[in-house]
């Protein structure tokens, strides 16, 4: 027997969905936000010349880029109410992709800074510039700006990649999928749908970094 | 007393030693050359005037103060002295106008007008009040390198070192950089300067310094130096440029 494809099952669940796409976003967002915040701060530890905080980030960065997006979930919401830390689901979750884009992305950021040329580094020195004038003034911008394309991919895997935090309960666009399909068993529309809803995301959150990039990195007078 | 006193500078890379001992004294107004062979740590030396290059042993005193390698000296050094370098090193997202703005408004936290009065000032100086807003990248090499030189006086520093600030220049570009060296040897600034240009060198420094294998090899009046080397050294590299 042939099976009979009925889209139309999901429209009485579609608030589901809904809620699900609206907490996806909210996460990716501040993820990306702090995250992208954390990395900033990581690549200038791992760009300076203090060797020890230096090697504390190359640990962090270490560690996190050779474990499983789900482990370190579980860990921040299964394993830290051991040492008192409770969570909710989205605190764990939000949590985990920050940790987890602030590594990636002390990688990609340090990769932009190394790539500012010495020589302009040296002339903000000259000109009496401290270490923290010549970062915000000299490096960061220009840094981000070469490494703005890989940053935003990494934004992107981040966002498909919490669709992971449905295995919390942190009720995102997956989780809603999941409870969709355990309800009405249409796991072909269900999913489909969903693809759908993730790859459309995928492309508006592109664009959108697309958007910022060129706003960040225009040539404005600033006088 | 002098400006810039260097007393028995000694700094190696590794196991190269580039600088052997080196006495040097700048005083006010002085414009002076350092010439000699690439290797022979003029450029180093350089550098060490204003802290890009911390010393392994010696003192250098600016304007009667001492200077150790804690950051606090050499921002304070650096006040005192500016830079500016063969390959100009101008901030890639900022414009002519901001380059020069940007470090009297953070580090002397000027406001932005005085900042831009300043800045205009200095940018008519080197003759580019008509290229303020433009960018780095829409600037020939020579203008680039007069706006960093005029991103180094907005600071007002005391002492001006020029590493080889022709030597990445196409040749029809360099007079006008050298143009405005002149200027300000003529106007009383205090130049120390790494060059090629030995014709410039000869007819604008007051004291040229000869380096050879980490030291000064000879030093003195640039007439008398270059008609009357002493050293076989000096001889060999004028002679060679002739």
């Amino acid at each position: 027997m042939a099976y009979k494809f009925d889209f139309g099952a999901i429209v009485p669940h579609w608030q589901l969905l809904f809620d699900g796409v609206i907490l996806t976003t909210e996460l990716t967002v501040i993820g990306a936000v702090v995250g992208v915040g954390l990395g900033i701060m990581g690549a200038w530890a791992r760009a300076s010349r203090a060797p020890v905080i230096s090697q504390i980030v190359g640990v962090y960065v270490e560690l996190i880029r050779n474990t499983p997006f789900l482990v370190q979930l579980f860990f921040i919401f299964f394993g830290l109410p051991a040492l008192g830390v409770k969570l909710t689901e989205f605190q764990a979750a939000v949590l985990a992709m920050i940790v987890n884009l602030g590594a990636y992305s002390t990688e990609i950021i340090r990769a932009g800074i190394l790539a500012i040329p010495q020589g302009q580094i040296e002339a903000a020195q000259s000109l009496a510039m401290n270490r923290v004038q010549i970062f915000r003034y000299v490096v960061i911008l220009p840094a981000l700006k070469k490494i703005w394309p890989a940053l935003s991919s990494q934004i992107v895997i981040v966002m498909l990649g919490s669709s992971v935090c449905s295995q919390i309960a942190a009720e995102e666009l997956t989780f809603g999928a999941n409870y969709i399909q355990a309800l009405n068993f249409r796991a072909f529309e269900v999913y489909f749908v969903v693809t759908g809803l993730y790859l459309v995301m995928s492309i508006l959150l592109r664009m959108g970094l697309k958007v910022l990039g060129n706003f960040l990195f225009e040539r404005r007078r600033h006088v | 007393m002098s400006l810039v006193e260097l007393h028995a500078i000694h700094k190696s890379f590794g196991e190269l030693e580039v600088l052997k001992g080196i006495d040097l004294s700048i005083d006010e107004g002085q414009v002076i050359a350092l010439i000699g062979k690439s290797g022979s740590g003029k450029s180093t030396l350089l550098r060490t005037i204003n802290g890009l290059e911390v010393i392994d042993d010696g003192v250098i005193i600016v304007d009667g103060k001492k200077i150790s390698d804690r950051d606090a000296d050499l921002l304070g050094l650096r006040l005192q002295v500016g830079m500016v370098f063969q390959q100009f090193n101008l901030f890639p997202h900022y414009t002519a106008l901001e380059n020069v703005m940007l470090s009297p408004q953070v580090v002397k936290k000027q406001s932005k007008a005085e900042a831009k009065q300043i800045a205009e000032e200095m940018l008519a100086k080197v003759g580019l009040a008509d290229k303020m807003m433009h960018y780095p990248d829409q600037l020939s090499g020579g203008q680039q390198q007069r706006v960093a030189i005029a991103r180094a006086l907005a600071m007002k520093p005391k002492v001006l070192l020029c590493d080889e600030v022709t030597s990445a220049l196409d040749p029809e570009l360099v007079n006008e950089v050298l143009a405005v060296v002149r200027q300000l040897a003529e106007e009383g600034m205090t130049l120390v300067m790494v060059t090629h240009e030995m014709r410039f060198a000869r007819e604008v420094c007051d004291k040229l310094v000869f380096m050879h294998q980490g030291r000064i090899h000879e030093t003195g009046d640039p007439e008398e130096v270059f008609s009357n080397p002493k050293t076989p050294e000096l001889s060999s590299f004028v002679g060679g440029l002739a």
